[in-house]
Parts: C-alpha cells; structure tokens; sequence
C-alpha cells in the first residue's frame, strides 16, 4: 500500500495558478489566470509581446507580488523559501556578471541553493548543455548562446521540481535549440515540471505535452496541440488529382479510401487535414501583437 | 544567514576582479604621498612663523591639516561605498543581474543585508587604515598627535557604514546613476549644515547653530563627522581652541554617547525601510 505522502506527492501539482491577477497603475498583466503543470509535465506558454507570460512567469518565482491569486509550486506559497528551493528559473532578459567562470558561477548557485552535488554537477550540468569544454571560461567571453545554454545550467542546479523558462532559446542557433529540446525531453523523463514561455510555436510543438495560450492577460486557449487543432476535413490523393472531404473526421478516412478503392479509384496519398500550432495561436489571438 | 558569507564573498570578488580594490589602494597611497609632502612643507615652514600670542601654532597647524584628512577620509571611504551599493537593487534588476541570485532560498533580506556587510567589510577597515596612516604622517612629521585617537576614527566608519545603508536603501527606488547623485547630494547637504554650524558658532547665531544641529542629527554621518573633529582637539581651550573651533575642520559641536545611539538607532530604522521596501519590490 503505497504511503500517505507519496500520495499526496503524486497529486500535489508542480505549478497551481488560481485567479492570479496582477495590475501595474492603470495597466492589467494578469486578468484572473488558472493554470496548472503536473509534475514531469512540459508546458508551452504562448501569447503576444505583452500578454502577461512573463508577469507570471515572476509571479511564480517571486520576483513579482501578485495583485489577487494564488500561486503555488509543490505545495508551497510562490515566493516562500520552501518554493524557491524545489524551482530553477531562467529570466527573459537575464546576465551573469562577465567576470565569472562558467564553473564558479554554478558554484555560487550551488551554494546558494543549497546545493551538496559539487563538481560532479557542475559537470553534468555543463555537459548537458554543451559547455563542457568552456567550464574556465569567463561570462564575458561567451556568445549570447553560450551565456543562454549556461543561464539554463544555471536554473537545473540543485535539481529542481520546477523549472520556469522565460524564452530559453531566443538567441540560440538551430543547434543549441535541438540541444535545448532534448534537454527538455531528457528532464520530462526524470520528472521534472517546465513551463516554457516562448515565442517559437515549432519549438513549442515539438517537445511541450500542453500549450496554453495567453492573450491580454487572460488565458483564451489551453490543451494538447491535439486537442486545439481544428479538424480541416480529409484529403486523399488519387489518379485524377486530390479530392477534399471537408465534413470528414480521421475516423473516416478509411471508409472513405475504401470506397473509392471500391469505385475503382488509384490512391497515392491520404491526409487528415488539421490546423497547425500556428493557426491555433492566430485564431486564439485573433491577430494581436505586442 | 548561512547565505551571508556567499553573498559577502561574491561581492568582495566583484571587488577583486572588477580591480577596484586596485584602484582604490593605487589612489590611496598618491594621495598618502601628498599629504605626507603637505604636511612636510606645512610643518618645516612652521618654524618661519610668528603666531599671535595665545596660539600654539603646532597645535593649530597640526590639528587643521589632521582635519583636512578627516574630511579627505569621510569623503573617499563615501565614495567607496556608494559606488559599491549605488546600483545593489535597482541597477542590478535593470541589468539582469539580481534575479537569478533572488529566485534562490536564501531570502531578500538575507542579500540585502548581506550586500551592506560586505561594503562595510571592504569601507569601515579602509577608512579606519587611511585615518591611522594620516595620524601617523601628521604625528611622525609634525610632531603633533590628537588628543583622541581611536573614537575619531570609530566614528569616521560608523558615518560610512550609515552612508553604506542610505545608499541600498536609495538603490531600492532609484537607478544607479540617480542614487548616486543622490548620496552625493545629500553627503554635500550634510557637510554644508556643518560648516552652517561652525558660521553660526562664529557669529554667536543661536539660529543658525540650531539649523545645523537638526540637520546633521537627521543625517547623523555628518554629526559624526563634527563629533571626530571635535575629539581631535577635545582637550585645547584657549584662544588655539576658540579659533580651531571657528574653522572648517574644528568640529562645531559634540555629540557624545547620546550621538552614537541615535546613530546606531538610525541605523536600524534606515535597515528595517530598506528591508521592507525591498521585500515589496517588484523586480
């Protein structure tokens, strides 16, 4: 009989956001936001330039006070000493002091976080990231892709439960991105929770298991990329060209191929027609832009 | 707390490797050289002068250019330390450089506090190693010694540390350059509201003594200040007393035990802003 508290851990949500609401004066971030990331879950955050991702991106960390709501990372209130020790966080617009090395940074935070891993982490850490051979190198003599891989070293010290990544690879080319992705796919399986706030919806797709998508402070769509997507009917290639089925669903695509096979029709290709991440978000947004 | 030796290390490293530790020794040991040559002159030319009867010219010589280091100490051990705080919250924030240190366990005050201690860690023994090496150039040279020689000094450091604390405070609300203009501003306030004392005492003005009076006990560094300059010659009277006391680097007013607590309380109130201040921030 499994034990009271792995119960209660296995329920207990990495990240719980209930009616968060934040104002600066007159502006409204946040509108009244519920949101939830279950442990080992990836979720894609997404929205326009000022939709609120990262106001509550800080909210969780604690950077920022919320006006009314309620946020909680495993269990414990945003901001509190035990939620900052179960969360690695990576800001948007972020810089370590360029004097560091690679090495003494992670160091620091080690110590910071409370961290007994030592040199054995630092060296998984940097490996996992790429930044193996550059562990001497001091901050200011890095690329911002360099600084952008280590930044995310930075944020797994200490192991943490949840990791809140404020667009992680915004300056990385298309090989620190797929280092990225498979950093994220590496951590989902160890268990650990990511709220990914980017603004790249191919990258999204591809590794998040949910997206939710925020439009002026308030979250106007949320599910899988399956569960979003608008069914565009099926299409199936044949001898005399494509021929759409816009009603279909892809549970009738194969009635629909075999009867035409049965009408003696050639088949070349067949495809359930579905909108993209892409539309999803325009259609969500409806066109905003920050 | 465990956090406090980290930060108090990472901001003493900052120091070293940003070489303003560099800097800072560099500047120090020029301008010990020129005094030492200005007290050298000073002194040798002393001997060439006829005071008026009633003064001890040693004693006037040796007590105004000490007061003349004083004033070069509480200054340099302030530039120090705004320029080692001005930017702590805010300047930080803007940058990018403090959330990541914030979002870990070990608490915003706990770095705030930390943040002061290091800068006094790095002012206080500064401003109490230049006052020596000042008292030692003028004593060694002149002859002349003060006749308090430790609480000046205590006090000159006691004025940084509180100085250290106006600037994180400031750093809360205002961008680096702001704060810094800032402290400096209210550092020139002070000492103007000093030398208004000192007017006032010559011109027997009850009014503007008074003037000065509140203003340096709502910015105690600068009672300090008065206070140190006073105990350099707290025990001459006479007419060398009267006309020290007249002139910018005499001391205006004593401020005693009662001074020291109201600084220390001062202190504490101007810490408790900060960290309640820093604890609502935004960042």
């Amino acid at each position: 009989m499994p034990s009271p508290v792995r119960t209660l851990e296995a329920v207990t949500p990495a990240l719980a956001v209930t009616g968060l609401a934040k104002r600066y004066g007159a502006v409204e971030a946040l509108g009244g936001v519920d949101l939830e990331v279950a442990p080992g879950e990836l979720v894609g955050l997404l929205g326009p330039n000022g939709a609120g991702k990262s106001t509550l991106t800080k909210i969780a960390c604690g950077l920022v006070r919320p006006t009314t709501g309620r946020v909680e990372i495993c269990g414990a209130p945003a901001g509190s000493a035990s939620a900052r020790a179960v969360l690695g966080y990576l800001a948007e617009l972020f810089r370590f002091p360029g004097w560091y090395r690679a090495d003494e940074l992670l160091d620091l935070h080690q110590r910071l976080a409370g961290s007994e891993g030592g040199e054995a982490e630092r060296t998984e850490l940097l490996e996992l990231v790429g930044l193996a051979d550059a562990r001497g190198r001091r901050v200011e003599a890095m690329s911002k892709g360099m600084q952008q891989r280590l930044g995310i070293a930075q944020a797994l010290v200490g192991s943490p439960r949840l990791l809140l990544l404020d667009e992680p690879t915004s300056a990385l080319d298309p090989v620190g991105r797929r280092t990225v992705r498979a950093l994220l796919e590496e951590l989902r399986s160890r268990g650990v929770a990511v709220l990914l706030n980017s603004h790249l919806l191919s990258e999204v797709e591809l590794v998040c298991d949910r997206v939710v998508i925020i439009s002026r402070g308030r979250v106007v769509a949320a599910g899988t990329s399956a569960e979003l997507a608008r069914h565009g009917g099926v299409e199936v290639e044949t001898a005399d060209g494509v021929r759409a089925f816009p009603a279909a669903t892809r549970e009738d695509a194969p009635r629909i191929v075999a009867e035409l096979v049965e009408a003696g029709e050639r088949i070349y290709g067949v495809r359930v027609v579905a909108s993209s991440l892409e539309e999803i978000y325009l259609a969500a947004v409806e066109g905003e832009t920050g | 707390m465990k956090a406090v030796p980290i930060i108090v290390g990472y901001a003493f490293r900052e120091s070293l490797r940003r070489r303003v530790f560099l800097v800072v020794l560099v500047l120090t040991i020029a301008f010990l050289i020129l005094f030492w040559l200005g007290n050298h002159y000073a002194f040798r030319d002393l001997a060439h002068v006829g005071p008026p009867p009633g003064i001890d010219a040693r004693t006037f010589a040796g007590a105004f250019i000490f007061g003349l280091a004083m004033f070069a100490t509480l200054f340099l051990g302030v530039v120090l330390t705004t320029f080692l705080t001005l930017g702590v919250v805010r300047g930080d924030a803007e940058r990018g450089l403090l959330q990541p240190l914030v979002v870990r366990p070990l608490g915003r005050s706990t770095l705030l506090f930390a943040r002061w201690l290091a800068a006094v860690a790095v002012c206080a023994p500064y401003v109490l190693g230049l006052y020596f090496a000042a008292m030692a150039i003028t004593g060694l040279t002149g002859h002349w010694w003060p006749d308090q020689k430790v609480v000046p000094g205590l006090e000159l450091a006691g004025g940084v540390a509180l100085v250290a604390a106006l600037s994180l405070l400031g750093s809360i609300f205002l961008s680096s350059t702001a704060n810094g203009i800032a402290i400096f501003m209210v550092f020139g306030a002070g000492l103007v509201a000093g030398l208004l004392g000192t007017v006032g005492h010559a011109l027997n003005s009850h009014t503007l003594e008074r003037a000065a009076k509140v203003a340096a006990w709502v910015l105690p560094f600068e009672a300090l200040y008065q206070d140190a300059l006073r105990g350099l010659t707290a025990n001459i009277s006479g007419l060398t007393g009267f006309l020290l006391q007249l002139g910018p680097f005499g001391g205006a007013y004593t401020g005693g035990p009662l001074l020291r607590l109201w600084a220390l309380a001062y202190l504490v109130l101007v810490g408790s802003a900060a960290l309640f201040a820093f604890s609502r921030r935004d960042l």
